[in-house]
């Protein structure tokens, strides 16, 4: 059986191989070899572009110097074949590697444009990476961060050039308040205000120092703020000195009838002055009369000279 | 002429259709683009050099574009996704400028 199939083997050779299903491998190999051998020079057409264009994507720059050999190939006889096959080819796809490359860059226009476009609004953002996300609101933090210290710190200044403003008006107008008032108090301001209009006569000159300097003293007690006497002003520091008839305030004399002008309450300083044992008392027992008027608006405005301290200067910083 | 024409062509339909990018492009589209910018200027050395190929250039210009947007997904599949975005774009940039000298030769012969 078998050496006759033997012998048959070869002369069909490739027709026979439908009577054994076993044997028809090798039969089917034989023209396999042989059928590759034929598509392999089609590939390796196919190989050449390709191993130009296998660097082409990698590197375009190393690609394209490659190539050369296969375009210069047409000059050079040994490749002519494979050379002008592949001419052959670019130009049988001419068309079609038109229209893929017509349609590759539109596609990159397309996309460069509408790139270029969407970069340009806050749609990036929706497209943004986690990571780059978290970047992202880490600078905003940070930066919302400074810009509240920022706030903060103009605050406090503003606060403190308000405060020192505001405090160095009041310190001003406390100033000014103060010196008003020992202005009128040491008599270098003039002062007006409610008081007393008071006329000592003394027709026998009898009227003493200690008589001018009670009635200073009481109506002081009595809350008299600041008084001239004959054009006088009376101060913290005024003398009366001389003698009955012949009288001087601060060395500066003054005659009968001494004319009294004191601010304070006038009721309180009337009644001070009618005390019994008092001023208008005693001035009368002297031989003197006291003449007393209450006036509501009176004006004091003798003034001394500021007295410029020697020897004394303001202690700070108590 | 084709290549000029059809990128003025692209230019024009993407400003005036003014299609929004989905999402999921985002972050592909820019890589993507600089890519094929590569592939182009590449292309136009080529030209200038006397060897451009048309296959060549189509396949360069596509296998770009893959190939980078793929790493640019492997990156942010790893987690790393800006980093190899920046990556690809020095890359590639730096390609652009090799291609961008080469031409530079070849039109001012300097």
């Amino acid at each position: 059986m078998t050496g006759d199939k033997v012998p048959d083997r070869p002369v069909p050779g490739g027709s026979g191989d439908d009577a054994v299903a076993g044997m028809p491998s090798k039969p089917a190999a034989e023209p396999e070899p042989a059928a590759e051998p034929n598509p392999e020079p089609d590939v390796a057409a196919d190989a050449e572009p390709d191993g130009a264009t296998g660097p082409g994507p990698q590197s375009s720059d190393e690609g394209a110097p490659e190539e050369p050999e296969h375009v210069d190939a047409p000059g050079t006889e040994e490749e002519a074949v494979p050379a002008s096959a592949a001419v052959r080819r670019r130009r049988r796809r001419d068309p079609l590697a038109s229209a893929l490359i017509g349609i590759l860059t539109l596609l990159l226009g397309f996309a460069f444009a509408v790139q270029v476009r969407s970069a340009g609004t806050s749609q990036v953002l929706a497209g943004a990476r986690e990571e780059d996300l978290v970047r992202i609101l880490d600078e905003l933090n940070a930066r919302e961060e400074r810009l509240r210290g920022q706030i903060t710190e103009q605050r406090t200044a503003l606060e403190q050039l308000t405060n020192s403003d505001s405090q160095s008006a009041t310190a001003l107008e406390e100033a000014r308040r103060r010196a008003e008032a020992i202005g009128i108090l040491n008599g270098t301001v003039a002062a007006h205000g409610p008081g007393l209009r008071m006329t000592v006569r003394d027709p026998d000159g009898a009227v003493r120092v200690e008589d001018v300097l009670d009635a200073i003293e009481e109506l002081r007690g009595a809350g008299a703020e600041t008084m001239q006497i004959d054009g006088v002003r009376v101060g913290v520091s005024t003398a009366v000195t001389g003698r009955p008839g012949n009288l001087m305030i601060d060395g500066r004399p003054i005659t009968a009838p001494y004319g009294f002008l004191v601010i304070g309450s006038p009721q309180n300083m009337e009644t001070a002055m009618n005390i019994p044992g008092g001023v208008v008392q005693r001035i009368t027992g002297l031989g003197g009369s006291v003449d007393i008027t209450q006036v509501k608006d009176l004006v004091v405005d003798a003034l001394r000279p500021l007295d410029t301290p020697q020897y004394a200067s303001p202690k700070t910083g108590n | 002429m084709i290549p000029i024409l059809g990128l003025a062509a692209g230019v024009l339909l993407g400003l005036f259709l003014n299609p929004t990018v989905p999402i999921w492009l985002q972050p592909y589209l820019p890589i993507a683009v600089v890519a094929a910018l590569d592939a182009v200027f590449g292309g136009f050395r080529a030209r200038l050099d006397g060897i451009f190929d048309a296959k060549v250039f189509v396949i360069s210009f596509v296998s770009n574009v893959v190939v980078a947007g793929l790493i640019v997904l492997l990156g942010d599949q790893l987690g790393v996704g800006a980093q190899l975005s920046t990556a690809v774009v020095v890359v590639l940039g730096i390609r652009i400028f090799g291609n961008a000298a080469a031409i530079r030769r070849h039109v001012f012969r300097a």
